[in-house]
């Protein structure tokens, strides 16, 4: 039986993968653990943060979800830890860590 | 209905592509291929094909296109020759590792260099290894039925491989035959409707194909490739008996010429063949036990076949039209002397190369590779096992 993407990982035996790799459903990025390729870490201070949404364009990874408005944290299992958030941040509310741990 | 025609290799190829009226076929010109896209593209100027022909700039694109139309549930067809061939490479790999059953129509030439127009098996031997199943003819009937045969086994839910379907440039591709055409409506009934489960324009289920494979997966989707190449044997087997239901004409992985009881035999693909059954027809008529098989397919490789049907001779040559710079033979003469090595006792064998850059092997060549086989199978020395054949000493 031929799994869905999302459900294919490291232990999938070749009988249960897709041929050729293909892919047969939408959006399946979001099950790649990107975060664990980080060595820096963004870190927020929700203290300081205004709430004023700029890092979220400058995110290249969709890695600062917004909810009604607010920012609610970051993204670690997708976050690369490119630190642009920190740079774009006009409060100092977002700060850039050593080590790929938040 | 089977009806009598007069048309080189490249016309019949032509006229099969025609017959199929497949939705894209790109291609760049190349000698000796040219005529097929040349032939084709009138058919499409004349309107009497639907086909969406692309004039590309180059064979990575025509590959590149082929890979874009049949991921997008087209059927693609291409051509090309030698270093047309070559500069597909990369794309070959593309098109069988995201199982696109793509069909390409090989017209053999000498890969460059120096450079030559003429025939050896050096282009598609250099891609032996691709991941294409690759269908040999000794004659322009058999390039046509081979094509005929091509998207059947290719775009089987259980292959889903690409194929290439080989002539030997110029020797069969220029030359005109008598050849015995099947109707246009019995080849689309044969041939069938490209019907893949999932395809980039079928909008109810989006598809990505090429995705990257991490270490993790790569192996796995090679090992999926592996078995699709085994299948590929069986289902090669079952096209070629309903194509034998419809023209009468029999196909399998190899033909096996005067081999029942032959003591002496040679292995060889394509045009040779016909030049060496000529051989092989003297040497019977003086009673001696001469044979021969025409390798059909070689990807896969029918190795336990070959096997069986040479588990009885005594001594083998083994004739490759293309070098591999082993210093030990060609490629069909590695895997053949390995297919043999199980059995007990085995053929002894010999390899030559022969027929490079379009040098000419008439039945005196074989004649004298037939005579070095009696010495052998009478208790002789082996001698060199790789040497080459017609050339100056």
């Amino acid at each position: 039986m031929i799994r869905r993407a999302k459900d294919i990982d490291e232990l999938t035996p070749w009988r249960e993968m897709t041929l050729g790799g293909e892919i047969y459903e939408p959006a399946t990025s979001q099950y790649v653990n990107t975060g664990a390729w980080r060595t820096n870490t963004p870190v927020l201070d929700t203290e300081k943060c205004r709430h004023c949404l700029l890092c979220v364009p400058f995110c290249p990874d969709s890695s600062l979800p917004v909810k009604d408005g607010r920012l609610v944290g970051i993204d670690y299992y997708h976050c690369k830890g490119c630190g642009i958030c920190a740079e774009v941040c006009p409060f100092g509310a977002l700060s850039v860590k050593e080590g790929g741990e938040p | 209905m089977n009806y009598n025609e007069r048309l080189s290799g490249n016309e019949a190829i032509a006229f099969a592509m025609k017959q199929i009226d497949p939705d894209v076929m790109a291609a760049f010109p190349i000698t000796p291929s040219t005529e097929i896209p040349q032939y084709f593209a009138q058919y499409v100027a004349d309107g009497e094909v639907n086909t969406e022909f692309v004039p590309v700039e180059s064979e990575h694109s025509s590959m590149s296109a082929c890979i874009g139309a049949e991921a997008a549930g087209a059927r693609a067809v291409t051509a090309t020759s030698s270093c047309g061939l070559a500069l597909m490479y990369e794309m070959m790999y593309v098109a069988a590792s995201s199982r696109l059953p793509i069909t390409l129509a090989c017209v053999n030439r000498a890969l460059t260099g120096p450079i030559n127009i003429n025939n050896d098996h050096s282009d598609s031997m250099g891609i032996r290894d691709a991941g294409w199943i690759q269908i040999y003819a000794e004659n322009n009937q058999e390039a046509y039925d081979n094509f005929l045969q091509a998207m059947p086994i290719g775009e089987h839910p259980d292959v889903r491989l690409p194929v290439m379907i080989c002539q030997d440039g110029f020797i069969t591709s220029h030359a005109l035959e008598n050849i015995t055409l099947l109707d246009t409506d019995s080849v689309k009934a044969f041939v069938g409707e490209y019907t893949p489960e999932n395809y980039l324009l079928k909008k109810e289920n989006p598809l990505a194909i090429g995705p990257y494979d991490l270490g993790c997966h790569y192996m796995e989707h090679k090992v999926q490739q592996a078995e699709a190449m085994k299948n590929a044997k069986a289902r090669i087997l079952e096209v070629a008996a309903e194509f034998e239901k419809v023209t009468g004409r029999k196909y399998g992985l190899f033909e096996a010429y005067q081999m029942e009881d032959a003591d002496l035999a040679l292995v060889l693909i394509g045009s040779s063949a016909g030049t060496a059954k000529a051989a092989v027809d003297r040497l019977r008529k003086e009673g001696v036990r001469a044979g021969l098989i025409k390798l059909r397919v070689f990807r896969p490789f029918p190795a336990e076949e070959l096997a069986e049907a040479l588990r009885h001779v005594k001594a083998l040559a083994i004739l490759d039209k293309a070098e591999s710079f082993s210093a030990h033979g060609g490629p069909l003469f590695s895997e053949v002397r390995a297919a043999l090595y199980d059995l007990e006792p085995r053929p002894r064998t010999v390899g030559y190369v022969y027929g490079l850059g379009g040098r000419d092997v008439t039945p005196d060549h074989f004649r004298s590779v037939y005579d070095r086989l009696a010495r052998i199978a009478a208790g002789g020395d082996l001698g060199p096992v790789y040497t080459h054949m017609g050339q100056r000493e």
